[in-house]
Parts: C-alpha cells; sequence; structure tokens
C-alpha cells in the first residue's frame, strides 16, 4: 500500500507531532543512492545530493520523487526499448498512463508538491528523451520553477542531443543529469541500438553507435566541467555489453561521473521489445551483483535503483502515480511550500538524531570479532523500522560487521498479506527471495508467519519497532556475539 | 504527393511532429495526423522524408 504521510489535514506544530504521524501513516520508502553521507562527501556535492532520493543513499530515507511524461519523442531506438508500451531509458515496462502537456504536468507536480511534503525532485525520464525533446521539457520545468522554485529538477537522456542544450541546463539550474551509456565499443553499440535519427538522418549499424558514443562521452565531459553532477545509467545486458562494463565503469568514474547504475536488462517477451522477442535474457541477481561488486572501486555504484516507470510518484518503491491522474487534480492547486519547509527542518534535526544513535551503537559493535552478517528490514521510510512484515512490498537488505552497517541492495517480495490474510504461496516465496539472510527486523508480524519462516531458519524479530534501522542492527549484532561468547 | 501515419501503429511520440520542416504534422484527437496540403515529402528540404526517418515504429509513416 502507498501510504506515505499526508499531511494535509495536519498541523506542524511541532517535530514530535510529525514523529508521531510518521509513525502512525508512515511514509514509504527504500534505499538509494551513494552510500557516503555527509562525512566523507566532498560539502559542495553533499550540499546538492542531500535531499535527493536517487542520489544520496540516506535521502532515499526522507525524500520523494516525481517523474512526468512530457517528453515522448525518442532520436534513437534501443532494443530493450518498446515505445508502443514505454520507454527502457529509465523506466520499468508498463504503459505511461497518460502523456502530459508541459501545462498539465506542472499542474500535477503543484497538485503533487501540495499533497507530498517529501517532494524534493521532479524528473523527466522517458519515455523519449528529454533532451531531444526538449522544448516540452524545457516548459515543464519552466514552469515547476516559477511555481515551486524549492523543487529539484533533473532529467535522463542518452546523450545524443545533450551537447545543444548543457548551457540552458546550466542556466536552469538543472544540477542532476542522468546519461545511458551501454558500451564504449561501437560495435556492441551496434548490436544495442538498431539506429539513431541525428542532424536530419537516420544512421544504422556501427556509424550510428559511433556517433551516440561520441555525443555521450562530448555530453559527459560538459557537463562534468560545468558542475552539473551526472549520474549513469548501463543496462546490463549478459552476452552482449557484460564483458565491457568494467572498463565503461572506469572510463565514466574518470571522466567524473558522480554514480555508476548498473542496472539488470528487463526483457519479458510480452513487452514486444527486440530483445523480448529475440529470447535475450536479462542477468540473474548473481550476474549482476558479480558485475556490480567487480565495479566496486569504480565510479559510486548504486545498488537500489528501482527502474521506476517514467510517471512514477513517491518514496522510491513505491508509485502513487494512480492518485494523481489528471482526472484527480484539483483545478486551481494552493501551496505555499510551508508544509515542506517544515517538513525538511524535520528532517535535518531527526537525521543528526539519526546519526547519534548509530554512532553510539557502533561504539558497542566495534570490538565484536564476528563474520560479517545479512540482515533484512521492513521500512516505509524516516531511517526507521516501521513496516509489518506483512505489509512489506520489498525487504532492504543490510550487511552489518565491526566496521559497521552497509545498506546491500533491495529485494521484492509479493505482498504477504494481501486483504489481511497471509498466503502460504507467497511466504515460500519470501523464504526464497530471503535466501542467505538470516534475521529479518520489522515492527510487527503474526504468530503463523514468524513460525514459519523460523521453520525456514529465518528468524522474523518485531522487538526493534520503531528504531532506527543501522541503531537496531548493530545492537542485534553486538548482543548475537555477546550470547555467543557466553554460551561457546 | 503527401505521407500519411498508419493510426494503428503510431505510439504518439511525436517525434515526427517537430523533426516535419513543414510543420505538417498535428496532434488530432488521439492521434497524430499529416496534413495532405502541406505535406511535400520533405522534397528539397532533406534527404529523406523525417517522419519516416524518425519514426520509431516501421511502416507507420508510409506515401499516402
Ligand atoms: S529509476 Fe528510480 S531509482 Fe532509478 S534513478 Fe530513477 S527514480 Fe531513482
Ligand atoms: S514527409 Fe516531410 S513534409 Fe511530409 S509529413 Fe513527413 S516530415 Fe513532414
Ligand atoms: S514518429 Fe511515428 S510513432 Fe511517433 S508520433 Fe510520429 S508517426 Fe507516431
Amino acid at each position: 500500500m502507498a501510504d506515505i504521510i499526508s499531511l494535509g489535514g495536519l498541523q506542524i506544530a511541532s517535530r514530535d507531532e510529525l514523529g508521531k504521524a510518521m509513525e502512525g501513516g508512515g511514509c514509504a520508502a527504500s534505499s538509494c543512492g551513494s552510500k557516503a553521507g555527509p562525512a566523507d562527501m566532498d560539502p559542495a556535492v553533499w550540499a546538492k545530493v542531500k535531499d535527493h532520493p536517487c542520489y544520496s543513499e540516506e535521502a532515499h530515507h526522507y525524500f520523494a520523487r516525481m517523474h512526468v511524461a512530457v517528453a515522448p519523442a525518442c532520436n534513437i531506438q534501443c532494443n530493450y526499448c518498446n515505445r508502443k508500451y514505454d520507454c527502457a531509458n529509465e523506466s520499468r515496462p508498463g504503459v505511461v498512463s497518460e502523456r502530459l502537456t508541459p501545462e498539465q504536468a506542472a499542474r500535477k507536480v503543484l497538485a503533487v508538491a501540495a499533497e507530498v511534503p517529501q517532494l524534493s525532485v521532479l524528473g523527466i525520464a522517458g519515455p523519449g528523451d528529454a533532451a531531444y525533446d526538449w522544448r516540452k521539457t524545457r516548459a515543464t520545468f519552466d514552469l515547476v520553477q516559477k511555481q515551486l522554485p524549492d523543487i529539484k529538477l533533473c532529467l535522463s537522456s542518452n546523450g545524443l542531443a545533450m551537447p545543444d542544450h548543457v548551457d540552458e541546463i546550466v542556466a536552469m539550474n538543472i544540477d542532476h543529469v542522468t546519461l545511458t551509456i551501454n558500451t564504449l565499443d561501437p560495435e556492441v553499440g551496434a548490436k544495442i541500438y538498431p539506429w539513431i535519427f541525428f542532424r536530419g538522418k537516420r544512421h544504422e549499424g556501427v556509424e550510428a553507435a559511433t556517433i551516440l558514443l561520441q555525443r555521450q562521452m562530448e555530453s559527459l565531459d560538459m557537463l562534468v566541467a560545468r558542475g552539473v553532477l551526472v549520474k549513469v545509467n548501463s543496462v546490463l545486458i549478459p552476452g552482449i555489453n557484460d564483458e565491457g562494463m568494467l572498463e565503461l565503469n572506469k572510463v565514466v568514474k574518470a571522466k567524473g561521473a558522480f554514480l555508476h547504475n548498473i542496472m539488470p536488462l528487463i526483457s519479458d517477451p510480452a513487452h514486444g521489445t527486440h530483445f523480448g522477442l529475440t529470447g535475450q535474457r536479462g542477468p540473474s541477481a548473481a550476474e549482476l551483483k558479480a558485475v556490480q561488486d567487480a565495479c566496486g572501486d569504480g565510479a559510486n555504484l548504486m545498488r537500489h535503483c528501482r527502474q521506476c516507470r517514467a510517471d512514477a510518484v513517491g518514496m522510491l518503491g513505491e508509485d502513487r502515480g494512480q492518485e494523481f491522474t489528471l482526472d484527480k487534480l484539483p483545478e486551481v492547486v494552493g501551496d505555499d511550500g510551508g508544509k515542506r519547509a517544515a517538513y525538511r527542518d524535520w528532517v535535518t534535526r531527526e537525521r543528526e538524531d539519526r546519526r547519534a544513535a548509530a554512532d553510539a551503537a557502533q561504539a558497542e559493535a566495534a570490538d565484536v570479532a564476528a563474520p560479517p552478517m545479512l540482515v533484512a528490514v521492513c521500512t516505509k521510510g524516516g531511517g526507521r523500522i516501521n513496516q509489518h512484515f506483512g505489509h512489506a512490498t520489498e525487504f532492504q537488505i543490510y550487511e552489518v560487521d565491526a566496521s559497521g552497517v552497509r545498506f546491500v541492495t533491495h529485494r521484492r517480495a509479493d505482498n504477504y498479506c494481501v486483504g489481511g490474510h497471509g498466503e502460504g504461496e507467497t511466504l515460500s516465496e519470501i523464504i526464497r527471495t530471503l535466501e542467505g539472510v538470516p534475521v529479518v527486523l520489522c515492527a510487527r508480524v503474526g504468530d503463523g508467519p514468524r513460525a514459519k519462516m523460523a521453520a525456514a531458519g529465518i528468524e522474523v524479530i518485531d522487538a526493534c519497532a520503531q528504531d532506527y534501522i543501522e541503531t537496531a542492527i548493530l545492537d542485534l549484532y553486538a548482543a548475537r556475539h555477546r550470547k555467543g561468547a557466553l554460551t561457546a | 504527393m503527401a505521407y500519411k501515419i498508419v493510426k494503428s501503429q503510431c505510439t504518439a511520440c511525436g517525434a515526427c511532429e517537430f523533426e516535419c520542416p513543414n510543420a505538417a504534422i498535428k496532434f488530432k484527437g488521439e492521434a497524430y495526423i499529416i496534413d495532405p496540403d502541406k505535406c511535400t515529402e520533405c522534397a528539397g528540404q532533406a534527404d529523406s522524408p523525417q517522419c519516416v526517418s524518425v519514426c520509431p515504429v516501421p511502416k507507420t509513416c508510409v506515401p499516402a
């Protein structure tokens, strides 16, 4: 359920009230972005990413993004994309429900901003290419910027048209751009892109891929030189571009990309993409992780991308798009930004608190000499363990050892508690999903599922409901190993 | 001498609309259509009909 906190009817008088509201309604979230917090990041960069749910792993706990699908035209064809249904650039296959004009999009952003105080970012990320369909992208951003100057803007592009608009992008204060770059090798590119449309002509094969690659590198260099943060997305296609991924990671890092997001190819034949129809498979979770691990010391890797729809609304990992379709939008939206300002204030203090709590717990665990342990967490956001086991649609997986707690990945789970009663089928699916993870922390769990999970060797604990994630995991780890030391 | 858009194929992406040098393509109701009076088949303006070159779906912009 998309139960982001709605402050619509609330007076936010104090942080305590907000805290209570968070516990009650809760806000959904997941994990994202660079793992680095303020301590190990250049302050100028941190200032840019600290409220961006996709760029900072910490921010994803607190902030929401929305995408508007205003720029459907594209200047290249990718074999993993079928525009009859959706774009692949940055969205999960599935129909974009609405094709919006810039005016409609701006109205939608205003309505969401008034409802969702966590909103901090508006992105244009397909279907189509935001830099190619530039007039619509710019018109949308212009309208939004005038009315909501506190909302950050970002866009994603294949890079082909990007060099033509870099100056405008800088002038408009767009300080995050995502470039999709799948390979450095034009021969490989020819297997991914059947054609591109450039300067009035359709180009095919290696020639097309060569032009595209050159423009992508030019885009990256130009954006970095102007201080725009660049995230590079790559779609991992086994047998096609996987071998070059390490080299690509090195090159984009050397050129100054801030994050590299290696995403799995999605190639369901039902989506009608070329790859789907020709039986090109996507990578397994293990293959994806192996490539990501091999790139470990390259550009910061993003391990939490949700491959969201191009019209997603809300915290990462949730989509409230259906609540904000055009027919549901009020004609006139009033918004003074007050709720968002109050929310951000609250987040600032909450973050300090959370960090201090984690530091204290860290000290406890520092002298444990035990192997690292994986822990799954059910959370609706706010950095806390605040979700019912049965309501989790995904588990966030953390790894803990004496050196601290690290986010590893998220694993999807089908809602166990569909319509209020558990379903055995889903539970066995969850047990499979959680392979290798011995402990789940959640806000609550029923006796039945707890017993079944225990029988499968997975302990579900609800004793640390509402605690900060890092603190709870570190405490658990320290306690376990103290106990272990006694009984041994 | 004009092109037309096969409606059942068109994904309404709009790429053809802004590549057409003659502003012959408009979004009408549910789909894009080509105004045959404005379409020149891009003769003298580009090497090939621009709508054909940019359209992601084969056989969608075709001679009328
Ligand atoms: S697809 Fe989702 S997670 Fe990935 S960058 Fe976009 S919004 Fe962030
Ligand atoms: S052929 Fe040329 S002039 Fe005619 S509709 Fe297509 S782009 Fe426009
Ligand atoms: S480019 Fe092709 S698919 Fe896109 S709107 Fe024009 S005719 Fe339709």
